[in-house]
C-alpha cells in the first residue's frame, strides 16, 4: 500500500472511528483501525478507514491518491494520536511488510502492522429503515440517553427503546428514577414495518453526537434477525449490536393526570438548583415547596449547613413540598431544551413530569422527562 | 494485633502489677492516652462459670472442621496457640487442652458492662473492638484529682472485681505507644512509658510493633536494613519514602520519633459493616455460593436497618482455595438498606469474578459509604422496591419477638445456619488479644 491524503480528513476518520474502539481490547487486533486503500463507496479513489470490536462498528471514507492498494492493521489509538498531531500537511502512508510508515512534512513514523487475517469481517450496513435530519437526531438522542441506566447489572437500562410505528420514531430510555421519552415523526422507508428494538444508550449517544451535525441527513438501518442497527451520514457508516433484553413496560407508568401544575423559567431553576445543592451532600435531595405563586427551594440540615432560595413561578394547586436530587432534577432541566418548563405531579411521593413550553406556558408536545422524588423522612 | 512483644529487662521499671508499691510507679505526668485490652477476652468469660479449670489449657472454638481459635488462655498460649489459628492445629500443639464452644451473646454483654466502666471515667472512650478501647484522661484527671496510673489500676481492680476477669493497661502520651505499652504488660498489668522515656521504650523495637507495618512493609524495611524502630528513625525521610512509598515513608517516620496524631475518637460513626462465612468445604457450586451471598446479605441489611443505616457501595470478598484472596466493590445508584438489592449487586460482582469451577473458600459481603437513613429516600418508577423493603422490615420485626430463623428466606430455608461451621461467633469476630 502506498497513498497520499489530506491531513485533516484522515486526523478526523481516524479519531472518528479510533472512538468506537475499546478501551481494553480482548484480544489486540480488536484494539486496531483496518486502512483500505482502493475505490470507495461512490467508486473514486479512497482510504477506507475502520474499526469493530464485535458490538460496533464504524467505517468512513476519506479521499485519497492511491499509488498502490491494499489492506493494513494498525493500533487505532497510536494512529489517532500521531494523525492528531501531525502538521497540516499531505500524509503519506506506505506499507512494506510488517511495518507501516507514515510520513508528514519533515514528521515520520514506522509502525507495526498487525496480521488483517485475524480481524474480523465487518458487518454489513442493515436494510434501511428510514431518514431523517443530522440535527434532529442527534438532539432527540441526547435528550433521552440522559435517562438511561449506567448499571451493567440491569442491561436493560442502559438500552434506549426505538419504536418505530408508522411515521412516528419514540426514543424511550429509564434508570427507574427517571424516563425520557422523545415522538417525532420521520421519513420511513418504503415497506418499513413496525418495529422496536434495544440499542446500546452510550454507543447511540456517541454515534449521534458525531453524524448528528446540522445539514446532514441521518439513516437508520435496522436487522432484527441479525441483532443490528445502523447508522449513517456524511460519509459515515455505523453499526451497533441490539441489546438482547427486555425493556421494562413503561407507558403504563407515565401518570395521566395531575393535581399540581407549576411553570418555571428553566435558566433561574437550573441556576438556584446548583447554589442550594452545594449544601447537599453527594446524593441528598433538594426540596421544592409550592406554594400560591411562588416556589421555594431548600437544601441541606443543621448538620451540613443549609441553603434556601425562593423565585417566582405560575402554581395551580394545593401546597405541597416535593423533593428530588438535585443532579436528577437538573439533568430533566437541562433536556428539555427550552426557556420555560412545565412540572405537573400529584403526591409528593408521585411520580413527577418535565415538559417544555412555549413563552405562554403551552406544552410543546413530543418531549418529557419524568422524574421519580425523593420520599422525605417522617 | 498479634504485635505483643515482651518488655526488655531494662524497662522492667515501668510494669507495675496490682502489688506495685505506689512509690515506684514511674512519671505519668502527660500521659493522657490509656489502651485497655482484656486478656484472653472469650477464655476468660467462659472461666468465670469454669473455675476449675482456670490453670489448665482452654481454648475456645467453634465446632466445624475450619474452625479457628477465637480464644485461648495464657496454660494454653504456653504451647503456642494463638487466636485465629486453625482448631486443627491448636490440636496439634495443645491436645490435652479443654475446648469450649463460643456462648453467643456472652462476650457482647461483658464488654458492654465493661466499655461503661470506662465510660465513668472519661466521656472519651474509643472502643477498637469488644475487649479494647482507648481512653483519653487528659482532660479528667483534674476533675478526678488523680493521676493516669492511678485510673488504670481503679479500673483493673473494679473490672476484676465486678466482672471476674483482668485486663491490662498500656498508659502514654500517644496512642501507638499506649498501645504496644498495653502488650507488653499482659497479662494482669499496666505498663507506663513516660513522657521523656517515649524514644528509650520505642527504638529497640523491631519495625513490625509500628501500627501499619504489615508482612509486605515489613519486608520492604528489612530488605533496606531497616530492623528497629530506631533504624527507621534514623533514616533520612526521603530514602524513607523511596523504601515504602511517600504516606506510608511519613507516617512511619513519625511514628518512630513518637509522634502520632490521632486523636481518641469516641464513638467514631460506623464507616462500614459487613459479614463472611468460610465454608467447611471449598465451594465451586455457584448456586451454593449465590445462597451464601444472600444469607450474608441479608445479616448486612438486617444490621443496616437496626441501626438505621444505608449503603451506597457494596464489597464482595472472595477467597479461592488457594488463599488468593480479592475484593471487588461497585457503587449503587442509591444508598439501600434492602438485603435483596445489596444481594443483586454482590452477586453481580460474584459472577464477574469467580469462574465457573473455580473453588471458594470463604465469602464476604460489606457495606461501605454509609449514611442515615433518615436523609430521605429515591423513590423508583418500578414500584418493587418498596415492597421488598416492606417485607423485610416486617421479617425483622418476627425476628425480634420469635427468634432469628422465624423469617428467612425461602432459598435459605434448608440452609439452616447451623448446619454450617461459622467463622466465629459474632459476625468471625476473635479475641483481638492475640
Amino acid at each position: 500500500m502506498k497513498i497520499r491524503v489530506e491531513r485533516d480528513g484522515l486526523a478526523d476518520a481516524v479519531a472518528w472511528v479510533a472512538r468506537s474502539l475499546p478501551a481494553r481490547p480482548s484480544v489486540p487486533v480488536l484494539g486496531g483501525v483496518l486502512l483500505e486503500a482502493g475505490a470507495g463507496p461512490d467508486d473514486t479513489d479512497a482510504l477506507t478507514v475502520s474499526g469493530f470490536d464485535y458490538e460496533v462498528s464504524a467505517t468512513v471514507g476519506v479521499p485519497a491518491t492511491i499509488a498502490d492498494g491494499g489492506k493494513a492493521l494498525v493500533s487505532g489509538r497510536l494512529l489517532a494520536d500521531i494523525t492528531k498531531a501531525l502538521p497540516a500537511q499531505p500524509v503519506d502512508i506506505t506499507v512494506d511488510g510488517s511495518r507501516a510508515t507514515i510520513t508528514c512534512g519533515s514528521a515520520r513514523f514506522s509502525l507495526p502492522t498487525m496480521p488483517v487475517e485475524d480481524y474480523p469481517q465487518l458487518p454489513a450496513q442493515p436494510a434501511l429503515a428510514g431518514e431523517l435530519a443530522g440535527d434532529t437526531f442527534g438532539q432527540a438522542v441526547a435528550q433521552v440517553a440522559v435517562a438511561s441506566g449506567k448499571d451493567d447489572t440491569l442491561p436493560m437500562l442502559t438500552g434506549m427503546r426505538l419504536e418505530i410505528t408508522g411515521d412516528t420514531l419514540t426514543m424511550v430510555a429509564t434508570d427507574r428514577f427517571r424516563l425520557a421519552m422523545k415522538e417525532f415523526t420521520w421519513q420511513p422507508a418504503e415497506g418499513m414495518e413496525d418495529a422496536a428494538v434495544l440499542v446500546p444508550a452510550r454507543t447511540l449517544a456517541e454515534a449521534a453526537k458525531s453524524l448528528g451535525s446540522s445539514g446532514t441527513t441521518v439513516r437508520l438501518g435496522l436487522s432484527s434477525s441479525e441483532g443490528l442497527l445502523g447508522l449513517s451520514g456524511a460519509g459515515r457508516y455505523a453499526t451497533t449490536r441490539l441489546l438482547d433484553a427486555e425493556f421494562p413496560p413503561y407507558r403504563q407508568l407515565l401518570p395521566s393526570q395531575h393535581t399540581s401544575r407549576a411553570v418555571l423559567e428553566v435558566g433561574a431553576l437550573a441556576e438556584a438548583i446548583k447554589r442550594v445543592s452545594l449544601v447537599a451532600e453527594r446524593g441528598t435531595q433538594v426540596r421544592l415547596e409550592f406554594a400560591d405563586q411562588s416556589l421555594r427551594l431548600t437544601a441541606g440540615g443543621d448538620d451540613e449547613g443549609s441553603a434556601e432560595e425562593e423565585l417566582p413561578v405560575e402554581y395551580e394547586g394545593e401546597p405541597v413540598t416535593i423533593a428530588f436530587n438535585p443532579g436528577y432534577l437538573s439533568d430533566g432541566l437541562a433536556a428539555l431544551n427550552s426557556d420555560r418548563a412545565e412540572l405537573t405531579f400529584t403526591t409528593p411521593n408521585r411520580p413527577a413530569l418535565l415538559k417544555p413550553t412555549d413563552a405562554e406556558g403551552t406544552v410543546e408536545s413530543g418531549y418529557l422527562y419524568l422524574l421519580m422524588p425523593v420520599r422525605l423522612p417522617g | 494485633m498479634g504485635r505483643n512483644t515482651g518488655l526488655p529487662e531494662t524497662l522492667r521499671h515501668l510494669r507495675i502489677t496490682a502489688d506495685s508499691a505506689q512509690e515506684a510507679w514511674p512519671d505519668d505526668t502527660g500521659c493522657g492516652v490509656l489502651h485497655i485490652d482484656m486478656d484472653a477476652f472469650f477464655a476468660a468469660v467462659e472461666l468465670r462459670t469454669r473455675p476449675e479449670l482456670v490453670d489448665k489449657p482452654v481454648i475456645i472454638a467453634g465446632s466445624g472442621g475450619r474452625s479457628v481459635v477465637l480464644s485461648a488462655n495464657y496454660p494454653a498460649r504456653e504451647f503456642g496457640v494463638r487466636s485465629a489459628m486453625p482448631v486443627a492445629a491448636a490440636r496439634r500443639l495443645c491436645p490435652h487442652a479443654v475446648y469450649l464452644p463460643p456462648t453467643r451473646g456472652a462476650y457482647s454483654e461483658v464488654s458492654a458492662a465493661v466499655m461503661a466502666v470506662f465510660a465513668e471515667f472519661t466521656p472519651l472512650v474509643e472502643p477498637l473492638s469488644l475487649d479494647e478501647a482507648f481512653l483519653a484522661v487528659g482532660g479528667a484527671l483534674k476533675r478526678l484529682r488523680t493521676t493516669p496510673v492511678r485510673i488504670g489500676a481503679e479500673i483493673r481492680a473494679r473490672i476484676a472485681a465486678e466482672h471476674g476477669i483482668t485486663c491490662s493497661v498500656g498508659i502514654a502520651p500517644v496512642k501507638f505507644a499506649a498501645k504496644l505499652a498495653s502488650g507488653m504488660a499482659k497479662p494482669d498489668a499496666m505498663v507506663v512509658v513516660p513522657r521523656d522515656q517515649v524514644l528509650e521504650f520505642l527504638h529497640p523495637l523491631p519495625v513490625s510493633a509500628l501500627a501499619g507495618v504489615g508482612q509486605r512493609t515489613n519486608a520492604a524495611l528489612e530488605r533496606a536494613g531497616l530492623r528497629t524502630i530506631a533504624d527507621v528513625a534514623t533514616t533520612p525521610l526521603a530514602r524513607l519514602r523511596r523504601v515504602v512509598g511517600t504516606a506510608a515513608g511519613e507516617h512511619l517516620h513519625a511514628l518512630a520519633n513518637g509522634d502520632d496524631p490521632r486523636p481518641v475518637e469516641p464513638d467514631s460513626p460506623d464507616k462500614s459493616l459487613g459479614a463472611e462465612q468460610t465454608f467447611d468445604v471449598d465451594q465451586g457450586d455457584h448456586d451454593v455460593l449465590a445462597r451464601e451471598l444472600l444469607e450474608l446479605s441479608e445479616r448486612v441489611a438486617a444490621t443496616l436497618r437496626a441501626k438505621g443505616l444505608a449503603a451506597k457501595t457494596v464489597v464482595v470478598k472472595i477467597r479461592f482455595a488457594d488463599f488468593t484472596t480479592i475484593t471487588r466493590s461497585r457503587s449503587l445508584p442509591t444508598s439501600t438498606d434492602v438485603a435483596h438489592e445489596i444481594q443483586a449487586c454482590a452477586q453481580a460482582l460474584l459472577a464477574a469474578n469467580v469462574q465457573q469451577g473455580s473453588l471458594v473458600r470463604l465469602l464476604g459481603v460489606r457495606a461501605e459509604g454509609l449514611s442515615t437513613r433518615d436523609s430521605g429516600q429515591q423513590l423508583r418508577l418500578d414500584a418493587d422496591e418498596p415492597r421488598w423493603r416492606d417485607a423485610e422490615l416486617a421479617a425483622d420485626t418476627a425476628r425480634d419477638r420469635f427468634g432469628t430463623s422465624a423469617v428467612r428466606p425461602a432459598s435459605l430455608l434448608r440452609w439452616s445456619s447451623t448446619d454450617r461451621a461459622r467463622a466465629g461467633a459474632d459476625h468471625g469476630k476473635t479475641d483481638t488479644d492475640r
